[in-house]
């Protein structure tokens, strides 16, 4: 086992892992924040994207003694004090979601890419959530709700 | 899919890290972004018996210039390289690779460094360091070396990297004035190329002055076809530009596989090498 210390959603924790788990287990199983989804569990999905220290990451393929001191975001760390995201919002108001299992890593990786890119075109937005599969197809509304969340985010 | 149980260090320096490897054997691994090796740890296709993770050791991160050539630092992300201003000139092309490799995510965490070690025949940086005549510096027990990227790929997941030492990054010549493009063909986006070109180009008024040609999955290392690359010199028109592409077919033939049979991949070689070197030489007419 490894003493880890990683600070999610801005609470730190001290934790003993085996080397071998990985940093989506960590997250769901030993810290119980369940947002965050495993889908391929080959990193090809994106289900289980998170932020590590700001960048988008697919967790089930980092594993958690790497993110020894880092700084993790995930889908329960992106509203503050009861109120959503301008991202989760849009996702809301535009009915960016159907059945909602790859939400979450669609909604990690828009925030991590509008903190890179705060007005992108829709070409961009669809570049930037390559990583990033929607089983249900709703690709529509999920680029439309990660552009009103520019929007939303720039005025 | 959870890896085999393994031993994990974290090393703070590249002397520790060398350290770490040599105490641990020939099972023990360095550990970078781990974008190639965890997936095949948890296919368990590989089961190291100790991970040293070199991911902390910021000597080992960043681009340099060094005027007409630029150093990459083995830790340097395919993200950092895809943005890194000194890549200019025909070593443009390891930056406009790096950008196609994955997807952001994989691209924040993958590494240069890590992507040259794993020496896999299908994945896009080898054939471009091959086309612009590279070098892979390596850190070891007894020092350090640089291999040339036509010596470091020496088969099917196999460089020239002994047990125990480090990739500690590349040197690229900058080829100032060379146009560069890479072309790969894939299945379904994000899948590994069936065939890839890196084609680094040197168009002058009179043509085509030198052309470098990096070949990805067309063999089981990065190949350089080099028939064509010769062929290539001196060529101006559209119709002798595809007739020196068409010396691809005096290259050995490739392997077939489910996505491809050899001749299959002949005729996207082909058909790939006249679309990078037109984007290479900016010819738009010579693109179909």
């Amino acid at each position: 086992m490894k003493r880890i210390s990683v600070t999610v959603n801005g609470v730190r924790h001290e934790a003993d892992v085996e080397p071998r788990t990985l940093l989506v287990h960590f997250i769901r199983e030993q810290l119980e924040l369940t947002g965050t989804n495993v889908g391929c569990d080959t990193s090809s999905c994106g289900a289980c994207t998170i932020l590590m220290n700001g960048q988008s990451a697919k967790s089930c393929t980092v594993l958690a003694v790497q993110a020894d001191g880092a700084e993790v975001t995930t889908v329960e760390g992106l509203a503050s004090n009861g109120d959503w995201h301008p991202v989760q919002k849009a996702f809301h108001e535009q009915h960016g979601l159907q059945c909602g299992f790859c939400t979450p890593g669609m909604m990690m990786a828009a925030v991590g890419y509008l903190d890179e890119n705060p007005s992108p075109t829709e070409d961009e937005v669809r570049l930037a959530l390559e990583g990033n599969l929607c089983r249900c197809t709703g690709y529509h509304n999920i680029v439309k709700a990660v552009l009103a969340a520019a929007d939303d985010m720039g005025s | 899919m959870i890896p085999a149980s393994f031993d994990y260090e974290r090393a703070s320096s590249l002397d520790e890290a060398l350290s770490l490897l040599a105490a641990g054997g020939e099972d023990a691994r360095p550990l970078a972004g781990g974008h190639s090796l965890l997936p095949l740890m948890r296919l368990r296709l590989a089961r190291p018996s100790l991970l040293v993770d070199i991911g902390g050791i910021d000597e080992l991160r960043g681009v340099q210039d060094d005027g007409d050539s630029v150093t990459i630092g083995a830790l340097t992300t395919h993200h950092e390289v895809a943005g890194a201003a000194a890549l200019t000139g025909g070593s443009g092309l390891i930056a406009k690779v790096a950008e196609g490799i994955g997807d952001p995510q994989v691209r924040h965490r993958g590494t240069l460094g890590g992507s040259v070690a794993h020496a896999d025949p299908a994945s896009d940086l080898p054939a471009a360091l091959l086309a612009l005549d590279a070098e892979v510096t390596l850190a070891g027990p007894g020092g350090t070396r640089s291999v040339a990227a036509a010596d470091f790929f020496v088969g099917p997941f196999m460089s020239a990297a002994d047990d125990g030492e480090i990739v500690t990054g590349v040197r690229v010549p900058k080829r100032e004035g060379w146009g560069s493009a890479y072309q790969k063909f894939q299945r379904r986006a994000q899948d590994w190329a069936i065939v890839g070109v890196a084609a680094v180009v040197n168009w002058t008024d009179s043509g085509i002055a030198g052309a470098a040609i990096g070949l990805t999955n067309m063999g089981g290392t990065p190949l350089r076809a080099h028939a064509v690359e010769a062929a290539l010199t001196g060529t101006s028109e559209k119709a002798q530009i595809l007739a020196a592409v068409s010396k691809v077919s005096e290259l050995e033939t490739p392997p077939a596989d489910e996505n491809a049979s050899s001749e299959y991949r002949l005729h996207l070689a082909q058909v790939l090498i006249s679309r990078a070197v037109a984007e290479a030489a900016g010819c738009p007419g010579m693109q179909r």
